[in-house]
């Protein structure tokens, strides 16, 4: 499987957190707490109105993070 | 005696949780009215404490921490709320216990802070809340395999229901120890014996629990380096070893946060598989479904217009029935204190500098709680995270948070509500620069100024063969504003308050109905905090400014001339040559000494210089503007107000800080004197700029 970053899934396309490259410190570790840790499945649900930010599910709640943020977020998509 | 006996007894309790966890609704719930809101000394943050009555009559006093996701301070909210419940904070005592509220919808992640206050082995109740939404959702959890496993009391909640409540308050009573049951999460080797060393050393140089050196320990290896903030408080000794050991996992190839926060949620997983039974939903929840119109593509954009139009209606036409109401109980209360007591300077302070002064801000506040009770509403639903969940790609382009677009909208009806919704904004220099550019947003009592000057030099026609000027030349003036608003955020981001643009990670919390008594209490609370801070510095510029518009008295002689003699006057004309490249002359000058309190003021200090009695009534205002339109300079002979002048008056106060109340609510939301006085500087001189170049582009194309 290849690695792809978060921004890239469409709405309804689901993955596995693989890694978080985040340069800045507080950004990967505020991602890491609100649990987007590695191994975790998350769902990329709709984008805002002007296509940025993205709402994605993990954990059983609703997360949104900016394409900015998302492009750090690697993914194992997972075929539905 | 009972008195003394009831003080004696008193424990502290606080609550925390997660934000969207039902926190308020609880708090709320167990206080009731009994609740008061200050801030912590020397931060910004809000500290809401309650009393609660127990079932054994006891009272005990209730904290409400802000919400955290995580003891990890990334913001002033969480520093607190890490700082109380781990004792350091002066003047505030360690809570006895902490009642921790979990969302039972969303309990994985809500296990996240419960696993770092259980670190600090602080006895705790867990709140369950919301049972009801999780189980609608198919999410049950079971309370005593929870409670069993966490080795603390869990009690089922709907804090707006007040489910509960009851079984909380006996739960609290009982004096409670420490859980007995060790840590239970765990990160791999060689992590984990690092940590245990270090929090033996830590042990060895500090006066601290056992706990605590652990919650200090993952909070060093969890750390990109060794920081200033930790230089501050820990012992060289202990951060020498802690750079070596930070310096061996990373040469080892490990990702020392990830395996902490790892680790946690390993455990947390574990957790939530023994206590939680999810039946797997086939339909889209209530809430996706209202998502799926509320953040539509073009749905989307027409609700949330029509939402922000409804808050404007709201303001300018809802609003205005009481504000006239309470105008004129002001003005009667005027004419009661002029009809009992005798004529003289005392009687005229009474009834021009203090009823008048505090009445004028004291009318706005229909419009400020209507607002309030707006946004409240707004936020307890869950739509406010929407709004800046659709609005966060236009705030992104000048460098600001999504959640930035709020207080700057409020900020049409007026700044103060505008400024104190700001306190949402997590990281503090966009917080500030919102605060700074916020009143820039044309606010209400800009309005009648703009009225006045386009009613009397605005000619009323059809440009292009559709757009009427006077319409036109308002919209330009509130275009004005947002452009300053934006355009100064821009630069202040990228000089003064230099910062990346935030990351914008938020929760989008499920909707729901909103909580009628939440609701109020905030906006009771909130309207209450601006009342006690703007009136107390309006009743004292009030006075002066009656001073400075009384004094030197004149035997004889009409209001106007009295005016134009007093301090004020003199002010007005000592400042003359300074405004005269702007096209003012010294009553200008005098309208704009007199609204140094609020911009409105200059309608009525007008009135008072051309004589006109009731100026901001229609008939009054129709005579001011013909004698606005005659006015001649004695001198030149030319007219003091020109379509120019007007059009650069306007402009004037678009730009500059004319209201004191804002200026009160700013020291107060950044806690000093610093930034508002940058802000008067700024705008003032933004103001003048701008206002400068107009006047002479205007006479040259004249």
């Amino acid at each position: 499987m290849k690695e792809v970053a978060l921004d890239t899934l469409v709405p309804g396309e689901r993955g596995i957190v693989w890694s978080l490259n985040a340069p800045a410190f507080e950004i990967r570790q505020r991602l890491l707490e609100m649990g987007l840790t590695k191994g975790v499945a998350i769902e990329v649900i709709r984008l805002a109105p002007l296509g940025d930010p993205i709402e994605i599910s993990v954990r059983g709640y609703r997360l949104s993070l900016r394409r900015k943020e998302a492009k750090a977020v690697m993914i194992e998509r997972v075929k539905k | 005696m009972f008195r003394d006996t009831v003080e004696s007894s008193v424990s502290h309790i606080a609550i925390i949780g997660n934000p969207n966890s039902g926190k308020t609704a609880l708090f709320n719930a167990l206080t009731g009215l009994r609740q008061k809101v200050a801030n912590y000394p020397g931060v910004t943050v809000e500290k809401k404490e309650g009393r609660v009555l127990l079932e054994d009559g006891r009272e005990v006093a209730l904290l409400d921490l802000p919400g955290a996701y995580s003891l990890t301070p990334h913001s002033p909210d969480e520093k607190i709320a890490t700082d109380v419940l781990l004792g350091r904070l002066e003047h505030t005592p360690p809570p006895d216990t902490v009642i921790c509220v979990v969302d039972a919808s969303n309990l994985e992640r809500n296990l996240y802070l419960i696993s770092q206050i259980l670190d600090c082995e602080i006895p705790v109740v867990i709140a369950l809340n919301m049972v009801d939404v999780a189980e609608q959702d198919g999410i049950i959890v079971d309370a005593n395999k929870l409670s069993d496993i966490l080795g603390v009391r869990v009690i089922r909640t709907v804090a707006t229901k007040g489910v509960g409540i009851r079984e909380l308050k006996l739960a609290i009573a009982e004096k409670i120890v420490p859980s007995l049951k060790s840590r239970q999460w765990t990160v791999e080797e060689p992590l984990r014996s690092e940590l245990e060393e270090l929090r033996g050393l830590l042990l060895h140089h500090h006066a601290m629990s056992a706990s605590e050196a652990f919650h200090e320990s993952v909070h060093l290896l969890g750390s990109p380096a060794v920081l200033d903030e930790h230089r501050s408080r820990f012992a060289p000794e202990v951060l020498a070893h802690v750079q070596q050991d930070q310096d061996r996992l990373d040469a080892l190839g490990i990702d020392r946060l990830s395996a902490i926060v790892e680790g946690r949620y390993a455990w947390i997983q574990g957790v939530c598989e023994t206590a939680v039974k999810k039946t797997p939903r086939k339909t889209l929840s209530t809430s996706d479904k209202i998502d799926r119109i509320l953040t539509h593509r073009i749905w989307g954009f027409v609700i949330f217009i029509v939402l922000m139009t409804l808050m404007f209606q709201g303001i300018f036409t809802w609003a205005t029935g009481p504000m006239d109401l309470i105008g004129a109980g002001f003005n009667a209360l005027g004419d009661l204190v002029a009809s009992v007591m005798p004529p003289g300077d005392l009687r005229d302070l009474i009834i021009n500098g203090a009823i008048a002064g505090v009445g004028a801000v004291v009318t706005f506040l229909p419009q400020i709680i209507f607002l309030f009770l707006y946004i409240g509403i707004l936020e307890d639903t869950g739509y406010m995270a929407r709004a800046a969940f659709i609005m966060d790609r236009v705030m992104s382009k000048v460098g600001l948070h999504g959640k930035s677009f709020i207080p700057m909208l409020s900020s049409f009806a007026c700044a103060i509500p505008g400024i104190m919704a700001t306190r949402t904004i997590e990281s503090k220099k966009d917080r500030l620069v919102t605060i700074l550019v916020a009143p820039l947003v044309s606010c209400s009592a800009r309005l009648p100024i703009y009225v006045l000057m386009i009613a009397a030099f605005i000619p009323s026609k059809s440009v292009l063969g559709f757009v009427n000027l006077a319409g036109l030349t308002l919209v330009s003036m509130y275009l004005l504003g947002i452009i300053a608003a934006l355009g100064s955020a821009w630069l202040f981001k990228k000089t003064l308050l230099k910062s990346e643009t935030p990351a914008f990670i938020m929760e989008l919390p499920p909707y729901k109905m909103p909580s009628l008594k939440s609701v109020l209490l905030q906006m009771w609370n909130r309207s209450t905090q601006f009342l006690k801070r703007a009136g107390t510095i309006i009743l004292g510029v009030s006075i002066i400014l009656w001073f400075l518009a009384t004094y030197p008295k004149l035997d004889h002689g009409t209001p106007s001339d009295q005016l134009r003699q007093s301090f004020a006057g003199q002010a007005g004309r000592f400042i003359e040559p300074a405004i005269r490249p702007l096209g003012f002359d010294w009553k200008i000058g005098l309208g704009l000494v007199a609204s140094v309190l609020q911009r409105e003021v200059f309608v009525s200090t007008m009135g008072t210089i051309y004589g006109i009695k009731d100026a901001n009534e229609s008939s009054g205002n129709a005579s001011l503007r013909e004698r606005l339109q005659q006015d001649v300079d004695p001198e030149t002979g030319s007219h003091t107000f020109t379509t120019l002048t007007a059009i650069c008056l306007m402009i004037y106060y678009v730009l500059a800080m004319q209201c004191m109340s804002t200026v009160a609510i700013v020291r107060r939301e950044t806690n000093g004197w610093k930034w508002p006085l940058f802000q008067i500087a700024y705008m003032t001189s933004l103001a003048y700029v701008v206002t400068l170049i107009v006047y002479h582009v205007g006479l040259l194309m004249m």
